[in-house]
């Protein structure tokens, strides 16, 4: 056997492999949480607050007791102590107020949907029917649902400590000198609405304690972070804890959560001596998976007359809901290193107050922070070109960091390995065609055809692949941003590598495999891939903020250089040659110069097995650990260019073509890549056109089932293209960026771009989101009112000076003649 | 109770069930048909969608004594020795991520296929409108689609 035979295919990174994970999910093999039964397994229902505000007088569970088939009920207070305050693990700011968080509420409700009782029944349907039987009296205390007044003397408090969390202030540059006498200011206010993460997957958890041993099965995106958090948060010692993440179905952030229903459901099993299984409804995960986005942004730009940006001020105020949740606090200061993107300039400052109020908590939504700082510095972006007068590439082309000025440190104190800005323009002009459809717009303003076109841009960076530990620490985090991985040599030659990186769609099994396949030189199908259960995987820090690849699969590189140094030892050894002299390629490793000589590393893996000849003083494994800390974030960019064609008669916004070019370094199954822009897309625009969270002035939240809250369906979306360059990462050894939340927080920016850059004309600079038609329409109703037939430019110092502050971004975008 | 008789996936059952009982728990929590999901409470998503008699339904819009009688083909059943081409088409193009509303749109897949064997991208993307998926955006379920209606799937 020549060594020639033995080469796999080279090309192994790069490959667009259909994934392993497929032969179960397409024919219905999987294994959700929900679909677990246990002997004796019992079904929880929870009772929730119908009050955004509430003190709870009484809860009286014996009425459900005497229904059949119900075997215990619980209160808040029967848990007492031992339930403990669910985790925050970022305390921003020294004197964060972080209130306490009983995972059932005990004395206070304070949003809708907060669980005040529970009912443990023998089938769902029994669990259901006993709530009703559960009595609870309340005295309703005053919302808070508006934080622009929260932090008034007048406002109710959400608690006693009042409505504010924390106030985070950091400032680089000479803001006042960048601003003093700027030619150009321009200030502007928006609004991120509050969305849902939406996981098809609805949450279930199934929570089992046998004697010691305490054991929940939770569709989590943290199975490992999740261990240590009921840990501490239970007292129950963590090593009798175990966690496992079977099939996941999706997260975005929404499952990166210590959950009131995972605590309570060990807690349960403990009391009723059985395996209990808790599964939401729809309805009910509205109401309670902790929401996304919820800020008002405040911007102010200074530029010269030129277009070059001086000096940019961010004050944000954040929607923290009710409680801090694991990350809650964490999210928006993330925007905190975004809001420049790309740009240079001479000063920049950030601020972000976290505000109370009685409505669900918001965490981590797939972007978390960034695609809120991306959507203002992009719009404004755009503002700046139409207050020039210029293209807006122009004006971007004039301010972004060029390709040749790599490693990069930026205003907001990152330093951008890599990127090629041009390179991904000129790709994404060329694809979307920009220059004829500016001559398309310009041919429907002058014929004022009804259907108007825009063209919106988004050249965004962002910061991923969570994270250098240092930098966490340094920001308050509480935990480490590293991944854990094994790969273990088997006997016959097949390869079973542990991820600490636990997927829930994102193909960890194939792309992993793939690495594997390439260092070690063996069969992609010979190498399984083992994660999501805590006594499978036992270290790990799992799978949010884009950093599966670029931390987790650096590691699983790092072991698998780890098992060929091992086995180069043992090779020499058997060899007669010095380990120096020993080559590894295409899985053989052999003398140098002499590849005739070798054996494969599977021939390597049987010997240490058989151990009957090995070097003196060597362990008779191959098998490596790696644990793998990365020296920065991961900084993936991009150019998406978006048209729309706005129907001025009907407010009816039609994406007409969309443009991606993603620069996510290098790349390991490009199948895999394209799905996830295409996803990431999808959940951009859908924030841009359709979703919306919405409470009613008592505290409701009115989007609860599916029906109400407007996930995009394929009817609705369009036909993306998308292409890549490929600049390579320069602080990992593959090259790679990530890409998990790339289109989402590039995509919504593009969107509404377009949409006022087909309505600027009518005087419009901004929509509120969603754009939905009846905004737009509104908005353009609006504009022809205030200024029939004129073109106005906006000038936005003077109309933007009046109205700009937390407290009137409706009114701002209204006097811009945007609408609500 | 309500004694219903069901052939699902070509099996026989005779059972008693609560006249509220949902079809899709029926499938599931009686029967173990656990590769048929549920993904909301209002019929919006599809993730739950079976066929009942050869027409593709959402199984938690369905009562189980509804189904007397009745064939019902779920995922699990779609299979005839090798995979469905759909099944196929979805692993080739990538068209699932998560998977969580893989069986659901598969399901209508077929319905719709079985409507329009050669339907455009456009009439995939309005056949399918009634199964939301969160993970893909839909563009590589729509080219799954027109790979199974034996359609060429144009370049991206």
């Amino acid at each position: 056997m020549t060594a020639d035979m033995q080469a796999p295919p080279v090309t192994e990174l790069g490959r667009a492999r259909p994934r392993k994970e497929d032969a179960r999910l397409v024919t219905g093999k999987t294994n959700w949480t929900d679909n677990i039964v246990l002997p004796g397994l019992l079904h929880i229902n929870f009772v929730r607050s119908p009050y955004a505000h509430a003190r709870i007088t009484r809860v009286d569970v014996s009425g459900a007791l005497k229904v059949p088939g119900v075997v215990a009920a619980f209160s808040g207070d029967d848990f007492g102590a031992e339930q403990g305050s669910l985790p925050c693990a970022w305390p921003v700011t020294p004197d964060i107020v972080i209130p306490a968080h009983p995972p059932m509420a005990t004395e206070e409700v304070r949003y809708v949907g907060e669980a005040v009782a529970c009912v443990v029944a023998r089938d769902r349907y029994t669990a259901a029917d006993a709530l009703s039987a559960v009595e609870v009296d309340y005295e309703p205390l005053p919302p808070v649902l508006d934080i622009r007044t929260a932090l008034d003397e007048s406002s109710p408090r959400v608690h006693e400590a009042g409505n504010k969390s924390f106030e985070f202030l950091m400032q680089n540059g000479d803001l006042d000198g960048a601003f003093r006498d700027a030619p150009v200011l321009i200030e502007r206010t928006y609004r991120q609405q509050r969305l849902i993460p939406s996981a098809m997957e609805p949450r279930s958890v199934v929570g089992w304690n046998e004697g010691d041993e305490y054991t929940l099965w939770s569709a989590t995106q943290i199975p490992h972070v999740l261990r240590v958090m009921l840990a501490l948060t239970t007292g129950i010692p963590e090593q009798n804890i175990r966690v496992i993440a079977p099939d996941v179905g999706g997260g975005f952030g929404s499952k990166l959560q210590v959950t009131a229903e995972e605590v309570l459901a060990l807690l349960i099993s403990h009391k009723v001596g059985h395996p209990v299984k808790w599964t939401e409804s729809r309805s009910e995960g509205n109401l309670t998976v902790h929401h996304g986005r919820d800020q008002w942004q405040r911007i102010k730009l200074a530029a010269d007359a030129d277009g070059r940006i001086r000096g940019l001020d961010v004050d944000l105020l954040a929607d923290m809901g009710a409680y801090l949740m694991l990350v809650t606090p964490g999210v928006p200061l993330l925007g905190a290193f975004m809001f420049n993107g790309i740009y240079k300039m001479d000063a920049y400052s950030f601020k972000c107050t976290g505000v109370f109020s009685t409505k669900m908590p918001t965490d981590a939504y797939r972007g978390a922070g960034r695609p809120e700082a991306t959507f203002a510095l992009e719009r404004v972006m755009d503002e700046l070109a139409a207050e020039l007068g210029m293209d807006p590439l122009q004006v971007r082309e004039r301010n972004w960091i060029k390709h040749e000025e790599f490693p990069y440190a930026t205003i907001s104190g990152l330093t951008y390995d890599s990127g090629n800005y041009e390179a991904a323009t000129a790709r994404a002009r060329d694809l979307f065609g920009y220059d004829a459809l500016r001559a398309e717009q310009q041919r429907r303003r002058d014929s004022n055809d009804p259907v108007q076109l825009g063209i919106g841009i988004s050249t965004y960076t962002e910061m991923c692949g969570l994270a250098p530990s240092r930098v966490l620490g340094s920001l308050s985090y509480g935990a480490g941003g590293w991944e854990h991985a094994s790969v273990r040599m088997l006997p016959t030659g097949k390869v079973e590598v542990v991820t600490g990186s636990s997927a829930h769609g994102q193909g960890h099994e194939t792309a992993w495999s793939q690495i594997v396949a390439d260092k070690l030189g063996v069969p992609f199908e010979d190498v399984r891939v083992l994660h999501g259960d805590t006594q499978v995987s036992p270290k790990g820090m799992d799978t949010y903020g884009s950093r599966s690849l670029t931390v987790g699969g650096i590691a699983v590189h790092g072991a698998c250089e780890k098992v060929i140094t091992k086995a180069k030892r043992i090779s020499a050894h058997l060899l007669e040659a010095s380990e120096d002299d020993i080559e590894f390629s295409h899985g053989r490793l052999h003398v140098r110069g002499d590849p005739e000589s070798g054996h494969t590393i599977q021939e390597i893996a049987l010997a240490t097995f058989a151990a009957h000849n090995l070097p003196d003083g060597v362990e008779p494994s191959i098998d490596s650990d790696a644990t793998f800390d990365p020296e920065n974030f991961s900084y993936p960019h991009g150019t998406h260019l978006c048209a729309t064609e706005v129907d001025t008669e009907t407010g009816q916004v039609t994406i007409r073509s969309y443009v991606a070019v993603d620069d996510v370094g290098k790349v390991v199954n490009p199948l895999i890549v394209d799905g996830q822009v295409h996803g990431g897309l999808a959940q951009g625009i859908a924030q841009a056109l359709y979703e919306e969270a919405i409470y009613d002035d008592e505290g409701n939240l009115t989007t609860t089932t599916m029906a109400d809250y407007l996930l995009p369906s394929a009817a609705d979306l369009p036909h993306f293209t998308t292409d890549r360059t490929e600049t390579p990462a320069t602080t990992n050894p593959l090259g790679v960026k990530g890409v998990g939340e790339a289109g989402t927080i590039a995509s919504t920016p593009a969107v509404v771009n377009a949409i006022v850059d087909a309505l600027r004309p009518l005087g419009i600079q901004d929509i509120t989101m969603p754009c939905t038609p009846e905004r737009v329409w509104r908005a353009i109703a609006a504009a022809r009112r205030s200024a029939p037939g004129a073109q106005v430019t906006g000038d936005s110092q003077t109309v933007a000076h009046g109205t700009v502050g937390h407290v009137s971004g409706d009114d701002a975008a209204a006097a811009h003649g945007g609408a609500e | 109770m309500t004694k219903i008789t069901v052939k699902v996936d070509g099996v026989t059952y005779v059972d008693d069930v609560e006249p509220r009982l949902l079809l899709v728990h029926y499938l599931r929590e009686r029967l173990g048909k656990t590769g048929t999901p549920v993904g909301c409470d209002t019929s919006n998503c599809g993730a739950c969608t079976v066929h009942l008699n050869g027409m593709s339904v959402k199984s938690c819009s369905v009562l189980a004594v509804q189904a007397d009688g009745g064939e019902i083909t779920t995922i699990e059943g779609l299979a005839n020795g090798e995979w469905h081409p759909l099944q196929k088409a979805f692993h080739t193009e990538h068209a699932l991520q998560c998977g969580y509303c893989t069986p659901g749109m598969i399901m209508a897949a077929a319905d719709l296929l079985r409507e329009n064997p050669n339907p455009t991208d456009e009439e995939i993307r309005d056949g399918l409108e009634g199964n939301l998926c969160r993970c893909t955006g839909y563009q590589n379920i729509v080219r799954a689609v027109r790979r199974a209606s034996g359609t060429e799937v144009t370049a991206q």
